[in-house]
């Protein structure tokens, strides 16, 4: 029975592969503009251009996403379950982060690079402040959400409060900081994207502007296959570690 | 070994005030059982959870061994309403729990879990997660993570209410095995009378909310070899539903299963 699940699981997505590239010959096929290429040629000038140098940028764009990813949760996690478990800190902080939340933090992106100038320190900060707010916020919501039934279960058993942060909080939030992490990693990709457009030669959005300032399509193309695959392949990054730490919400 | 001297409880929210129970003086023998029946929301969790030392009274005061209780004593174990099983731990790290957080070696864990679960027949579960269970394999989770403590008191919110007809007299039958071999005090918190009166050495009949006892119904009978099946079972659930009916103030109806 698994292994059925598992084949339509398969025949699901090669179905979902073809659509998307169906669907995309005959957007191409319509418009007939050379800044949209067909699939074909636009994926066989992409296996051209990776190896004479798109990799670097791949790399170096991977690099900026994974560091703001792994800070932004290293930061916001923490920060989150303690709030969402201490209610009068909750309502000190809440009103705070309900002021801040909504401010369109991309905004803040010129002060940023002024302070920290324009090395991949100021992408980084810029990309850690704006997803921060995100986890904060899921997590913090996911730990209120926790049942007082496993809290007290385990604290009839003699556990002190941290065998409950580690045995019940943490645990139970999981499920929800992966759901935090994937929007992240979305929102930390369009936003290097744009942080990558200036004021540097590095990174798949330094690349993708650089062509499309030279009209080089088919280059510029690459470019954005590279980034579509760099989101692809994190995103199953993170299923991956989803499943080896919450197995059994895959049961 | 475990008595309750003149215990109110107020839950108090801000500036609202619930008062879950008043004035309760109750002792908890050892070796007997008990059963609590009350109509809803009369306090019977509350007052379980201050015999367990999850909450303090805020009135009277709440002893085991001559000892105030302020928090989960190691000799009580505790069986919540809707079980308490952690969904992220497999059957076995749930019912290890327990003696994790005391602190006993992984070898005399497996040895003591092997032994519990066999006896209440789920080794064949170990693996599995609790929402891969049926609620009668749940509640007898919920048992041998109590069991595995080796526990002097052992205490139940509802364990059963939530399972069908024919699983709940089979738990029925296993807890009264259970607790008569292992010679456990037991109180066990229900708002069935039949159960009640099945498990119960003695009846704890609780008023509306705030929580008193209104009366203790001796059942001298329970644990005699097919109890369900004889007269005067049905004349000691008559005699508990009639008392539950006199003190059922302004017509707050015992909950039905
Ligand atoms: N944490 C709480 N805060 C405020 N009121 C509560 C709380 N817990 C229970 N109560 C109230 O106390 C009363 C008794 O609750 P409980 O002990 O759960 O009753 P029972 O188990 O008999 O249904 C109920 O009216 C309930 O609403
Ligand atoms: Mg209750």
């Amino acid at each position: 029975m698994a292994s059925d699940y598992k084949n339509n699981k398969f025949i699901i997505l090669t179905i979902a592969i073809l659509i998307l590239f169906l669907g995309w010959e005959i957007i191409a096929l319509l418009l007939q503009n050379p800044a949209l290429p067909c699939p074909i040629p636009a994926i066989a000038a992409f296996f051209q251009v990776f190896p004479q140098g798109l990799w670097k940028h791949f790399l170096v764009s991977t690099y900026r996403v994974l560091t703001s990813l792994f800070l932004g949760l290293a930061l916001a996690v923490p920060l989150g379950l303690y709030i969402g478990r201490n209610s009068k800190l909750d309502k000190w902080l809440s009103p705070q982060l309900y002021l801040i939340y909504p401010i369109p933090k991309i905004a803040l992106l010129p002060v940023i690079f002024a302070i920290f100038k324009i090395g991949d320190l100021s992408k980084i900060i810029l990309i850690v402040i704006i997803i921060f707010f995100q986890i904060l916020i899921t997590t913090r919501d996911a730990a209120k959400k926790i049942p007082a039934n496993s809290i007290l279960s385990v604290l009839s058993l003699g556990a002190t409060p941290r065998d409950i942060y580690s045995h019940v909080i943490i645990p139970g939030c999981l499920p929800e900081i992966f759901t935090a992490t994937r929007i992240s990693l979305g929102t930390a990709i369009s936003v290097l994207f744009f942080a990558e457009s200036f004021a540097t030669v590095e990174g798949l959005g330094y690349f993708i502007f650089e062509t499309w300032s030279r009209v080089n399509y088919p280059e510029m193309f690459a470019g954005i296959i590279a980034i579509s695959l760099q989101g692809f392949l994190l995103f199953l990054l993170v299923d991956l570690f989803q499943r080896l730490v919450c197995p059994w919400l895959y049961t | 070994m475990l008595s309750l001297n003149n215990v109110s409880l107020t839950y108090s929210n801000g500036n609202t005030a619930v008062q879950a129970l008043a004035g309760v003086n109750l002792k908890i023998e050892k070796g007997k059982s008990y059963a609590v029946i009350g109509p809803s929301g009369c306090g019977k969790t509350s007052l379980i959870f201050l015999m367990a030392g999850l909450l303090m009274p805020t009135q009277g005061e709440v002893c085991l061994y001559e000892q105030q209780v302020v928090k989960p004593h190691r000799e009580t174990a505790l069986i919540l309403q809707e079980y308490g099983l952690l969904p992220w731990k497999t059957v076995w790290e749930n019912a290890a729990l327990g003696l994790k957080l005391r602190k006993v070696p992984d070898q005399e864990i497996a040895d003591i879990l092997g032994r519990v679960f066999a006896e209440l027949e789920i080794t064949e579960c170990i693996d599995r997660y609790p929402n891969q269970l049926s609620g009668g394999q749940k509640q007898r989770v919920a048992l041998a993570r109590a069991l595995s403590l080796q526990p002097k008191i052992l205490l139940m919110d509802e364990p059963l209410s939530a399972l069908d007809a024919l699983t709940r007299e089979n738990l029925q039958e296993e807890i009264l095995r259970l607790i008569k071999k292992h010679k456990i005090t037991c109180v066990l918190v229900t708002h069935s009378i039949e159960e009640a009166v099945y498990l119960g050495q003695e009846i704890i009949i609780l008023s509306a909310r705030p929580g008193r006892i209104n009366a203790i119904v001796a059942n001298p009978a329970q644990g005699i070899e097919g109890y369900r099946h004889n007269m005067s079972f049905h004349e000691k659930c008559t005699e508990v539903r009639d008392l539950l009916e006199v003190h059922s103030q302004s017509g707050i109806r015992l909950q039905e299963q």
